[in-house]
């Protein structure tokens, strides 16, 4: 793989999005004593892995030019799935293959219906949404704690970098599932074809690509990587509950914008949410260190943030728009390219 | 029937809500011809050819192809079964590369993983075939519509076996690519590849087919051989009454007063205009000639204030500007209709009536709403002027056909009532009938005091409606002819040898 890092209209936001973070660490750093350690910078990825899977999923859906709204609800669910059966005395390995399994079925339901029927996804996900909490709750009001083994010790084992400094197995899931989408959307057929429908769904209905399967998929990928992520963060919370993350689709969908993945659809990197992701994790643990905060603080600046990049984006595409226009004029050729049109041989 | 029939359509029907766009057609391809698909606008050209490769699904009727009853339900099984098509509104995405747009559905791989390397490298062979020198690396959306159009054929082209549709390729064309698309046509034919043309253009049907299908108002007119119909027997069967090709007329009377109503001192933007200095006067129709690229539709985005002016200063009536912008233009009395209608012009999920008060409402300001028995007046008046071809002002305009989409959009400018209507490529894709009706159109405008700049490909037509005609080449004016003069002959020299005051530009090898 050959990196190409001249910065254009394209991975603009993914360059901001890491000056962003590097200022950002770099501020923390300065400003409080212990925040420039390998550990902080671990624990961004040990305390979001999940919402980075999440996000990245999602980052699929909205390349297409849809939206997902349940992937929180169902993180919710998968918790609570597989803490009944857990306390029911299931082999873990079992539960977490049903819960794949839940994931994959209720994206692909979703997508389903919203390629079918043609409805909306922001109704369909969002009647996903409350389906996914409402059958938590008909599972258990509680809140059960997890003692299953099996999730303990995953839960618990480190793996140590950089000295004793460690992560934990679910980082390593959630950079395996960004690698894995990063080559999904630069190297397969199914990945660039996400794209075209994201540029515009007809013509690539009229190329002749399968539109409604790739549809389908894109929804069954956020309802697993949902899942996966719910096993994930099962394994942080180690309990089940189903007022687990109220809200958390809002900031999957920041991080993917933040990121550099266009609401619009049609444009973007798939690192992009794992940068989204640890951007705002970084906000967060400065307003930790600060500590006198409210950590509301997390939420305003995020919301500011996001504010800042959607106009960026928004900047970026009128550039688009307006060049169009100027190009038709610059790409025909000059005078050196004449004797392509020779105008007297008309 | 011989064995030389490829693909049979037999018996089609469709029926849109409220239109009955196909009834009955029957219409045969054979082995190694180009067989042109002729009608007005809206005559169900394109949906006949929707219907074969599957995006409608036809109420009734059979396809064979070789022999074999078929049923495309997508377009996907269509190319599967060897039918490649280019539909009239280009078919690709914008964000991806010009390669990627080329090859997807069908990349190369490597070991499983899509080949970028190659793939960079067979666009780039590929559109050398074509005679273009692109970096397909770049996304689409940086080209003109003419580039995307001629990535969209190599895409079929490359895709094609058996059946090449080509539903009005050339519409944003020069004669240049034209010929490079006959040549490659004319090879593809000879390898005994069936190809289906449709066009609004009479010369490239004669150019390049071999039999002509006609249809008219969704029904079969008739299947004829191109060398035996003879253009005016092709036009009245197409408009369905006698039709004889006029002699070659120009513009008689002068219609102008001496009054200047625009005028441009030295407008330039850099990379894209020259200084261009001319003056419209009120009444008077001015051209604008030039090959494609050369700075002509350019230059009427500067007026219009779609692209900034660097310098130079741009007159309208008694008030000049230094700089320019659409909202401004409009109050000022400019009407523009626009190159490109897919990106600049129609909104697609509004209705005819909203696309044809569009411009004036926003003349008058969102404040000054119109009400809707004036907007029906207005929509009515110009749907019976331009003979649009609906079943009702409340159709969503993209299910229009092309060519009656385009005419929305003149609609649009000449409801505003403008002083200075600026037209770029007014006629593309419209059927030969409202051409002309266009044209009476644009001299009796005139007549009526409004002054007009026109950009056309078709130079007859300039000649037939212009006063004058600013001659500009590589991005600069290079001269000016009118009367007498303005015969294609003479354009075409200009635009060859920069009027002779240029000599940097004077043409080798030619
Ligand atoms: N999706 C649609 N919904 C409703 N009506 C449609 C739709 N597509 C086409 N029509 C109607 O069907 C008729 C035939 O349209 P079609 O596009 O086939 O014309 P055409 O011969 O290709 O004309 P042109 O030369 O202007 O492209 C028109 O009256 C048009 O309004
Ligand atoms: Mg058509």
């Amino acid at each position: 793989m050959k990196l190409n890092l001249r910065i254009n209209q394209n991975n603009i936001i993914i360059f901001s999005t890491l000056l962003l973070i590097v200022l950002l660490y770099g501020a923390g750093s300065v400003l409080y004593t212990g925040f420039f350690t390998w550990q902080v910078f671990f624990n961004l990825f040990i305390d979001n892995a999940y919402l980075i899977i999440v996000a990245t999923g999602l980052a699929f859906v909205i390349i297409t030019g849809g939206i997902d709204l349940s992937v929180a609800s169902v993180v919710a669910f998968i918790s609570v799935v597989s803490a009944a059966l857990l306390q029911e005395g299931m082999n873990a390995y079992v539960v977490m293959a049903i819960c794949l399994i839940i994931g994959i079925m209720f994206g692909a339901a979703q997508g389903y219906l919203i390629q079918r029927f043609n409805l909306h996804p922001w109704i369909v996900t969002l009647a996903g949404m409350f389906l996914a909490r409402g059958a938590s709750y008909f599972i258990t009001t509680q809140s059960i704690v997890i003692e299953n083994a099996t999730y303990t010790a995953i839960s618990k084992f480190k793996i140590n970098l950089v000295g004793s400094n460690f992560i934990s197995v679910s980082v390593v899931i959630a950079l395996a599932v960004v690698a894995v989408a990063v080559y999904v959307a630069k190297y397969t057929e199914f990945g660039r074809s996400v794209f075209a429908i994201g540029g515009s769904e007809r013509s690539a209905m009229l190329m002749g690509l399968p539109v409604p399967r790739i549809t389908v998929l894109v929804y069954t990928i956020s309802g697993f990587c949902s899942a996966l992520g719910g096993i994930v963060f099962t394994f942080y919370m180690l309990s089940g509950y189903n007022l687990h993350l109220m809200g958390m689709e809002m900031d999957a969908i920041a991080a993917c914008v933040i990121g550099g993945i266009l609401l619009t659809g049609g444009f973007g990197y798939l690192v992009g949410p794992l940068l989204g992701v640890i951007c705002s994790g970084i906000i967060q643990t400065i307003v930790m260190y600060q500590g006198t905060l409210s950590s509301w603080w997390t939420k305003i600046a995020v919301g500011f943030l996001l504010f800042l990049f959607i106009l960026l984006q928004r900047v970026i595409v009128i550039r688009r728009q307006r060049r169009r226009v100027i190009s038709h004029a610059a790409e025909k050729p000059t005078a050196s390219g004449g004797d392509r049109r020779t105008p007297a041989s008309i | 029937m011989n064995g030389n029939v490829l693909l049979k359509m037999d018996n089609v029907s469709k029926t849109f809500p409220g239109v009955k766009a196909l009834s009955g057609v029957s219409f045969t391809l054979r082995k190694g011809e180009v067989h042109a698909l002729m009608g007005e606008n809206g005559a169900g050209k394109s949906t006949l050819i929707k219907v074969l490769t599957g995006v409608h699904a036809m109420d009734k009727g059979e396809v064979q192809l070789k022999g074999r009853t078929i049923t495309a339900r997508s377009p996907q099984e269509a190319q599967t079964l060897g039918i490649s098509t280019v539909y009239q509104e280009i078919n690709l995405c914008p964000n991806l590369s010009v390669a990627e747009n080329l090859y997807i559905g069908r990349v190369p791989k490597r070991r499983g993983s899509i080949d970028w390397k190659r793939m960079n490298e067979d666009s780039e062979r590929l559109l050398k075939r074509l005679n273009l020198n692109l970096d397909v690396k770049q996304p689409l959306s940086g080209f003109s519509v003419a580039i995307q159009q001629m990535v969209a054929i190599a895409r079929a082209v490359d895709m094609s076996s058996g059946v090449l549709i080509l539903d009005e390729p050339t519409s944003s064309l020069d004669n240049q690519e034209v010929q490079q698309l006959f040549d490659v046509m004319r090879k593809l034919r000879d390898e005994g590849m069936g190809i289906v043309f449709v066009t609004h253009f009479l010369d490239q049907v004669y150019d390049i087919t071999d039999r002509i299908t006609i249809l008219r108002n969704g029904a079969l007119v008739g299947e004829y051989e191109t060398s035996k119909l003879s253009k005016s027997s092709l036009v009245s069967n197409m408009i369905g009454r006698e039709w004889r090709e006029e002699d070659e007329h120009r513009k008689k009377e002068k219609s102008y007063s001496s009054e200047v109503m625009m005028s441009t001192q030295a407008l330039t933007r850099v990379g894209s205009v020259k200084p261009v200095s001319l003056s419209v006067r009120k009444g008077e129709v001015v051209g604008l000639a030039g090959l494609l690229g050369s700075g002509r539709s350019e230059f009427a985005n500067l007026i219009f204030g779609i692209d900034q002016s660097d310098s130079g200063i741009l007159t309208l009536g008694s008030e000049t500007f230094q700089s320019m912008n659409p909202k401004k233009a409009i109050r000022k009395g400019v009407g523009f209709c626009p190159e490109d209608r897919k990106v600049a012009g129609i909104v697609g999920e509004l209705t005819i009536r909203e696309n044809i008060v569009l411009a004036l409402q926003a003349k008058k300001g969102i404040f000054n709403y119109i009400p809707l028995k004036k907007q029906q007046e207005i929509a009515r008046k110009f749907i019976d002027l331009l003979r649009i071809k609906t079943p009702s002002m409340e159709q969503r305009i993209d299910n229009l056909s092309g060519g009656n989409q385009q005419k929305v959009i003149l609609a649009r400018w000449l409801a505003t009532d403008p002083s200075l209507l600026i037209l770029d490529e007014p006629t593309r894709g419209i059927d030969v009938g409202s051409k002309g009706e266009i044209r009476k159109l644009i001299l009796d405008l005139a007549k009526s005091g409004l002054s007009i700049l026109i950009i056309s490909s078709e130079l007859q037509e300039m000649i037939e409606c212009a006063d004058r005609i600013v001659v500009l080449r590589d991005r600069m004016q290079v001269g000016e002819i009118s009367g007498d003069h303005m015969t294609e002959t003479n354009i075409m020299k200009m635009i060859a040898e920069g009027g002779g005051t240029h000599e940097q530009y004077s043409q080798t090898g030619s």
